[in-house]
């Protein structure tokens, strides 16, 4: 609480001034991150289909790897991209202030208001530098999954030497769930992520340049 | 565009050509890249010359001998693999080969020898007479396949560690060949071939193994995947050459531990 007291003054003047609403770490690794997780959601689809957890599979026209060796070769190099640059993201993100500054607190009462707004088309985009309640939602979420992805991934590849994880994951089989789940999570956190970018182009724009 | 022809002191050209030959792809091991190219040219394949050599499959491979690397330096060679009660055991317990189970090798018992070769001081053949003479000991551990499923069975059979101690392998060499009735082959590292969950089986389920899990003897390592875990095996060699085995040519991890 007094944090958030003796922030926010300073630092909206701070972006004022500048005229920067994603500092340039932020975008370099978010687009980074663009590229890794789509490398890892397609390789991942086609891992999937070597044994699928649910009665259906991917079409191969929208996997990356061609067959279960490609995808797995896809999916172990794209990890280190994945989790270095994420691990980059979340040290300067807390370090900066920024996730606590941008992305709290989260008021129940204004993500209710802020996505009734947002399903009547009345939610204003004006202010990138803020985001509304359910932005911050999706965000912190969206994080979230993005570290279970990474500690259930862990738990399937390493059920032995990262055991405890495995077990704390619910066992080897259910882990492999735990994994689905999140990647579904991140996949529909995408699918409304990119359709916003494209009704508020401008956002786009500050993602790429900045202001 | 141009290759320049380099000569290194202390290498045959004649072997590393041999092992080059090894490592080269087969028509199997392309059909990554038919999938893996269109994404690919957007990600790695940017400003890059395909002419002069690089390409994602090499790019990929190389990342993949990095985490070969940072598998083993990952590999506690003390820590053993989680083991279940009988309770716990997948019957019937999946066959699962790149034939179908009617085309599994059938070994002759009778007149089966286990070849052991490369660097041990004994190079004795073994009967399985000989070999079911072995200390045994049993596992009721889980087995992982790539794929992504994974059943639990109970194996039984002698350490592979002191077998090798008994013949004299030189256990400072860096790998463990393995050679199967089919054609199959496969290596793994030293540190693995010394853990002590890593067996010489010959029994599955409390039962001399059937054609269908490996007869005569299988190798059932618990902390790497299915395919690393050599069924029908008809020769061991302890070797320091690079020979990474049948699925891993293709493109699979060679380490592939759990």
């Amino acid at each position: 609480m007094t944090a958030e007291a003796t922030h926010p003054a300073g630092d909206t003047g701070a972006v004022r001034a500048s005229g920067t609403i994603h500092p340039a770490w932020l975008r370099i690794t978010h687009w980074i991150n663009a590229i890794a997780v789509v490398m890892m959601i397609g390789s991942g689809w086609e891992i999937y289909n070597a044994s699928p957890l649910f009665p259906f599979s991917y079409p191969k026209s929208i996997t990356l790897g061609g067959w279960l060796a490609g995808a797995l070769l896809w999916h172990f190099a794209a990890m280190w991209l994945l989790v270095v640059n994420g691990l980059v993201y979340v040290t300067l993100g807390v370090l900066t202030g920024r996730f606590r500054r941008k992305l709290l607190p989260i008021r129940p009462g204004e993500v209710v208001a802020d996505a009734r707004a947002a399903l009547r088309g009345r939610l204003s985009h004006d202010d990138l530098s803020v985001y509304n309640a359910v932005q911050k939602l999706l965000y912190l979420g969206v994080i979230l999954a993005s570290v279970v992805v990474v500690l259930s991934g862990l738990a399937i590849w390493k059920p032995v030497q990262l055991q405890e994880l495995t077990a704390l994951l619910g066992g080897y089989d259910f882990a492999r769930y735990v994994h689905f789940a999140a990647m579904a999570a991140i996949v529909g956190f995408l699918l409304i992520h990119v359709i916003m970018a494209f009704l508020v182009p401008k956002s786009l724009r500050a993602m790429v340049i900045g202001r | 565009m141009s290759r320049i022809r380099r000569v290194i002191p202390g290498v045959d050209p004649k072997l590393l050509i041999k092992d080059a030959t090894k490592a080269m792809p087969d028509p199997t091991r392309r059909l990554f890249l038919r999938g893996g190219a269109s994404l690919g040219a957007l990600t790695f394949l940017t400003g890059c010359d395909i002419v002069d050599g690089f390409s994602a499959e090499q790019a990929l491979m190389k990342i993949s001998y990095f985490n070969d690397r940072a598998q083993a330096w990952l590999f506690n060679p003390n820590r053993l693999a989680p083991t279940y009660p009988e309770s716990a055991i997948t019957r019937p317990f999946p066959f699962n080969a790149y034939y179908p189970v009617e085309e599994a090798p059938e070994v002759d018992g009778e007149n089966y020898e286990l070849e052991v070769g490369g660097l041990v001081e004994n190079k004795k053949t073994w009967t399985l007479k000989e070999l079911y003479a072995l200390p045994e000991e049993s596992q009721i551990t889980r087995h992982i396949c790539v794929e992504g499923w994974s059943a639990i069975g109970k194996w039984s059979g002698t350490r592979l560690s002191e077998f090798l101690r008994r013949v004299g392998a030189d256990l400072t060499a860096k790998y463990v060949w393995f050679r199967c009735a089919e054609g199959y082959h496969t290596s793994i590292d030293m540190p693995t071939a010394l853990h002590p969950q890593t067996q010489m089986t010959f029994k599955f389920d409390g039962e001399i193994l059937p054609t269908k899990y490996g007869f005569p003897m299988k190798v059932r390592i618990p902390t790497k995947l299915g395919f690393k875990n050599p069924k029908h095996v008809m020769e061991m060699a302890v070797i320091n050459n690079w020979n990474p085995g049948y699925w891993e040519e293709k493109g699979y991890n060679w380490f592939s531990g759990s």
